[in-house]
Order: structure tokens, then sequence, then C-alpha cells
């Protein structure tokens, strides 16, 4: 695995210039894969703020060949060119020693919702690519509507705090357990604020051969209603509150990358975001109680399985 | 060179594209067009074609890995039909707007709702406007040679253009016809390689596809399409000229029958051009003088040849095999009718909307429409533009 230093002499390949946020935290997800990936890499991604922000005709960021086809589809696009290669490679049309790895990148209403099935079947199918999710956790595109990733309680555009209804009613998807059931070989969570983590994860995914799956926290200021320099404080929290533990899943056997020495209580995180500004009201708090609910359960049945699998 | 088999449309289609040997199928199953992919699948896990073949989990995931695969740089193929193809249709524009040269076999049949299974063009018409060359079969021949046919016009120089083959469903995709199939030999010889453009897979010269396209080029982009489409016409004739050299069957963007010296035409596409053709025979010994127009190609549509091949008509009736909800008339009509306007004198065109979801369209029915036509010639009055044929009233 490459040091730190070593990774700032790699080649950027997600070109600076394009027109996400600044301190928009997909970018910095992606910027990290890619140093992990290398240039022998084709990406796809759904429609959303990341292709449309680095992929502005006539120019580019991406400095590896990228195609962006539609909104749910970036697996199953991914799947095709994949599939190209190993025709062409089975043809003796390209070479077969030359490795290429096929990353299809999706925010999470392009993986979540509408691009879940594509994902599904690429991942039963076992193509030889990774699907990265860089989950914001709402439609941000479009101007941050509620995914079915949107935590309880936060305030959205299609979900807002409102006199009646105090913004999201339901907990998120577990999206990580659905693509587990798919029994892939690597699969696991990661964070850019541990990006030594994410790089080895993105290097272990690309090293095993089949369909593999990364879920990355890509905190959004414009739609978490956060300070515009917060992207990796927040992605930070996140982990040490347990809302987005870090672990993987490798052929079945899970570990656990990160346990925090004190967990932090979820609200150390919401305070910090305007989207869940109305929870901290009295007459919401309870909503407050549910989300750690949520989160302290997935916690400890993580835990708990991580112990058992210890004893198998 | 080539031999007479007796099978169905599906099979003859199936067999198509196991000489044609793509790089890449995706296939997903929908009636009546899962045959093709079935017996394609055969040939895959027997060894008969060593194409990628991709079992996806729908018709939009079918389309979308067709287009990542072209855009990959391949020959790259799937087959549908109705609701399939309607499931598409976000992804029909997607491929025509990156310029990629998916061969695609449609079984056309009648949308939903009500749901039918059977025969009519709702599906493939549907899809008129999505930047596909469009083609139609007669019968299992034509299927074969038309989709033979269609991988080289779509790869042709400047066209770069997916193609959809239509054929109508279980009319011909079930029904077993005697056909000539050439040598495995000669169509991989008269197919040549593939030689992509700007392959993705080429991890040296990284391309960016599909960009964001806004107000100051979208407009270019869309015009270069049109202008593509414009080269599709050469390109039909040029393909269709070697291909008449190798297989001996000639094809045009349309086949006329006893239409020159004609007074009344009657145009149709699929397999309805056989009754109709059988019908102005029948009719031609009695003295009466009618003709026909079969349709092949819809897209890029021939507005000059069918202008100089109609012009001289008194009457014309245009059929259409799917219905345009609150249009002037069927597809096939508004286009045919818009391009007879130009003429300094032009035939009297009326509109049969017939056979929807499968529904026969016998001997007697195209007798009545040539009863119309004769009615019109003596009166000089159109009674009914649009009149619903085959239908209980
Ligand atoms: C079929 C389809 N439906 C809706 C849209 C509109 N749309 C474009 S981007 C987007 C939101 C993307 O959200 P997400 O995947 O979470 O990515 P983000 O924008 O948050 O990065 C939507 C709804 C579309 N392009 N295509």
């Amino acid at each position: 695995m490459a040091t730190l230093k070593e990774l700032s002499k790699k080649d950027e390949l997600l070109a600076g210039g394009h027109r996400l946020c600044a301190g928009c935290g997909a970018s910095i997800v992606v910027r990290q894969i890619l140093l992990a990936a290398g240039k022998n890499t084709i990406a796809t991604c759904s429609t959303g703020c990341l292709e449309v922000a680095t992929s502005i005709y006539p120019f580019t960021s991406w400095r590896i060949p990228f195609f962006h086809s539609a909104f749910e589809n970036s697996a199953a696009t991914s799947c095709g060119i994949e599939a190209m290669y190993q025709s062409l490679k089975r043809r003796g049309k390209l070479p077969v020693n030359e490795k290429i790895n096929f990353i299809a990148f999706g925010g999470d209403g392009g993986t979540y919702d509408i691009g879940l099935q594509s994902l599904s079947g690429g991942l039963e199918r076992g193509h030889d690519f990774l699907y990265v999710c860089y989950d914001n956790g709402a439609y941000m595109n479009t101007g941050i509507q509620r995914s079915s990733s949107t935590p309880l309680g936060a305030a959205t555009t299609t979900t807002p705090a409102g006199k009646v209804i105090p913004g999201k009613q339901q907990y998120r998807k577990d999206l990580t357990d659905v693509v587990e059931a798919h029994h892939i070989p690597y699969l696991a969570q990661a964070s850019p604020h541990n990006w030594k983590d994410l790089n080895r994860k993105v290097e272990k995914a690309l090293s095993i051969k089949g369909p593999k799956f990364l879920n990355v926290i890509a905190p959004c200021h414009r739609g978490w209603r956060t300070g515009i320099n917060e992207a990796i404080k927040l992605a930070k929290v996140a982990v040490d509150t347990c809302f987005w533990p870090l672990y993987e899943v490798e052929n079945g056997k899970l570990t656990i990358n990160y346990k925090p020495k004190d967990k932090k209580p979820i609200t150390e995180w919401i305070k910090m975001q305007g989207r869940f500004k109305h929870l901290f009201k009295p007459e919401n708090e309870h909503i407050i109680q549910r989300l750690q609910e949520g989160i302290d359960c997935k916690w400890e049945n993580l835990l708990k399985r991580e112990e058992f699998e210890k004893t198998c | 060179m080539g031999k007479i088999v007796a099978m169905t449309g599906n099979i003859a289609v199936a067999n198509a594209m196991r000489q044609i040997n793509p790089d890449v199928c995706a296939a997903y199953p929908i009636t009546p067009s899962t045959e093709v992919m079935q017996q394609f699948s055969n040939f895959v896990a027997d060894g008969k074609v060593d194409t990628e073949l991709v079992t996806v989990e729908s018709e939009h995931s079918a389309m979308s890995a067709c287009i990542g695969s072209s855009a990959a740089g391949g020959r790259v193929m799937t087959a549908t039909s109705a609701n399939g193809l309607a499931l598409m249709w976000e992804m029909l524009y997607i491929a025509s707007g990156n310029r990629l040269p998916i061969a695609m076999m449609v079984i056309n049949r009648a949308l939903s709702a009500p749901i039918n299974i059977h025969g009519d063009h709702s599906d493939e018409m549907g899809a008129r406007d999505a930047g596909w060359i469009q083609m139609y079969s007669e019968n299992g021949q034509e299927a074969y040679d038309n989709l033979i046919q269609a991988i080289l016009i779509g790869e042709s120089e400047g066209v770069l253009l997916p193609v959809m083959v239509g054929m109508d469903g279980f009319i011909i995709s079930h029904s077993i016809e005697n056909l000539s199939m050439l040598d495995d030999q000669q169509v991989k010889d008269f197919l040549g390689e593939y030689k992509p453009l700007h392959p993705l897979l080429n991890v040296n010269k990284p391309l960016t596809m599909g960009p964001l396209d806004l107000q100051d080029y979208y407009s270019e982009h869309k015009r270069q399409q049109t202008e593509a489409m414009e080269l599709v016409k050469p390109a039909i004739l040029k393909v269709a000229k070697d291909f008449a050299a190798l297989s001996g069957r000639t094809y045009g963007f349309f086949e006329t029958h006893r239409l020159d010296d004609a007074e009344m035409g009657i145009i149709a596409l699929g397999s309805a051009a056989g009754t109709a053709r059988h019908v102005v025979d029948g009719l031609r010994e009695k003295g009466i003088k009618v003709g026909m127009l079969k349709l092949r190609v819809f897209r890029p549509f021939p507005s000059e040849e069918l202008q100089q091949a109609l012009g001289h008509l008194k009457s014309l009736a245009v059929m259409d095999r799917s219905e345009s909800f609150g249009a002037a008339g069927g597809p096939v009509f508004s286009e045919v009718r818009s391009a007879l306007y130009d003429l300094p004198t032009r035939p009297k065109t009326i509109n049969y909307i017939y056979g929807l979801g499968g529904r026969d369209l016998g001997i007697a029915n195209i007798e009545q429409v040539v009863a119309d036509l004769q009615e019109i010639n003596q009166t000089g009055k159109i009674k009914n533009l649009i009149t619903h044929l085959t239908v209980r009233e």
C-alpha cells in the first residue's frame, strides 16, 4: 500500500477545475479512489452531481476513459464495457496480460434507488467490476430530494421539516447489507477522512476477480447545511458516532476496520448539520432517540457478528 | 453457395446472429422474441459462437449493457419485443446520440394495455424518433437478410447509428418457411472486421463519452446526428448492392409490385405485404389496375423515392399496423401523405389501421380497400380518410 508521500506523487486522474462545489465530499472520494486504482481504469458514472460537474462538453476532468450513459445504469454500462473486454481478450483482439479495472460510480440516488436493479443484476452475474456508491444521502444534483439513503429525521426538499411532518419519517436503507445478500467476494464501507483505509480497500477490491462494492460516505455541505470546509470532519464524526461504520466483508467474513474508543452519541454528528436542526425541538427529540436506536442496533450486530465469526 | 432450409422467423434470425458472431450480446426474454436469444444461447453453450452473452435482469439493462459494450469497441446485438422495447426507450436515444452502431432485432408485438403478445407495429413505430435506422421484414428470409445487412449499414463511414430490424411477431417469428441461408464463411467475409473509431477500451487514449452538453453545443451534435441519418440512404443502397452480388436477392428502400401502370396503390410493411401482393395479382387478372408498395426502410424515410414511385397514382391506401392516437392518421400514413404533399398532382390518399394485437388481415379486407379506392376514383371524393379495418364497430 502506498504511503501518503507516494500517493502525493502519483498522477492526479481527476483533474481540478471541475465544477463540483468547493468542499464537495464526492470529488475527494473519487480522487482518492483513482489514486489507488491507477490509469488502467475505465469509469462509468450515473447522472448526478459528479457526472454533470466533471464532464461539461467540451471539457472533462477525467484522465481515464469515462462514460456517462444514464441515471440508473452505471452498473449495467460498466458490465457492458467489461463484457466487451472479456470478449475481445478471448478473441485475441486485446492483450491478455493487460489488466483493466472497471469502476462504476453512482450517487446514492443512482444506487440505492433507481439503479438498484442494475447494480443487483451486475453483482449477481459476476462481472469483474467495482461499484462505488458515493453516498451523500440525497438527490443533490436536482436540489436535495430525499433518497432511500437519507437518514431518519433529515430535512430534504421532499421531506421538509414541516409543522406536521418533521423531516424524513423512515430509517435509511442499509444498502451495504442488501449488497451483501449477493454473496460477492468483497464489499466494504469507507470514508474519505480515513484515506489509508479507503486506499487499501480500493487496492484490495481491485486485486480480486469478480464483483466488488464500496459504499463511501461523501458529505455535501449544500444538502447537509454545514460549513463549506467541513466534509472531512463530518465524515470522521459519522464514523466516530457509528452512523457510518468502517467495515469490510471478504468472502462472507466481516472485519470491522475501526472501533471508536468511546462511541460518540449521534447528536455530535447531527448538531453539525442544518438538515437536522428541527430535531432539537423538544417535540422532536424522540426522533433523535429512534435514530440513535437504529445506529446502536446495527453497530451491536456488527460487533456480535464479528465476534461470532471468530469462533467459526 | 447457400442452402434452402425450412425454419421459423425466429430461428432464421438466431442463425443470422450465429453467422454474425457478435462480440457481445445482451439477452432478456419477452414473447415473441424470446426464442431468438434462447436459440442464440444454445449456440453460445455449444461453442458455435464465441460471443460474450450478458443475461441481464431487464431490457433497460440489456440496452445499457449494449451501449457500454458498443462504446467499449465491438459488434453488439440484442433482440426484444413490445414492452421490452418500451422499457428501453430512454436508452434508445442514448445509443443513437452516442453514435453506437448496435443491431437489434425487434419481433414486433402490440404494446400494453391491454396486454397482448401478438404482432403489430406499435412497439417499433413508438421508437420512430429515437434516432435508429428502422427496417421491416415481410418474411423470415427478409428478416435474415436485413439483419445481416444491418450490421454494415450501421457501421458505415459517417453513419455510426444503431439499427433495428422488425419482423411481425408470431405471424413470421413462429411460422416455418423456406429460406435461403448463406454459408457461414460468406457472411463472415461479407461483414469483415469492425474497426471502432474511438474505443473506450483504449486506456492509452482516454476518452470521455456522454458528457453534459448544454445550449452551446447540443444543437450542433443533434445536427450531426441528422447528417449521419442523411448518409444512411446511400449506405443502404451500397450494402444492398454488395449483398445482392452475394445472395442474388435485391433490396432497396421499398419494393414495388405492378405499380408502374397502376391507378390505385396499396402501401404495406411487414407480413401484410404478402397478402396485399396476392390480392393485387388476383385483381389484375380481372383487369383492375392496382399495384402495391412494400416499405422496407422507415427510418430514414425515403420521401423523394416514394414521390417518384407513387406520384402517378389516382388513389393510394396506406396500411398502418399501429395507431397514433390523436394524430392525423397512423404513422406510415402521416409520413407518406406528407411526402406526397409537394407533388403538383398527387393521389388521393387514405389510411387503414388494421391488424392490431395480431388480428388477421384477410384477402377480403384488402379487396375491400381496393373497392374503396375504386369508389374514390369514380366519385373523386374521399368518404373516410381513416378507417379502422378488421375491427368490430
Ligand atoms: C431516469 C431519470 N430520472 C431522473 C433524472 C433526474 N436526475 C438527474 S441527477 C438526479 C439526482 C442524482 O442523485 P444522486 O444519485 O444521489 O447523486 P448526487 O446528485 O447526489 O451526486 C436526478 C433525480 C434523470 N436524469 N434520469
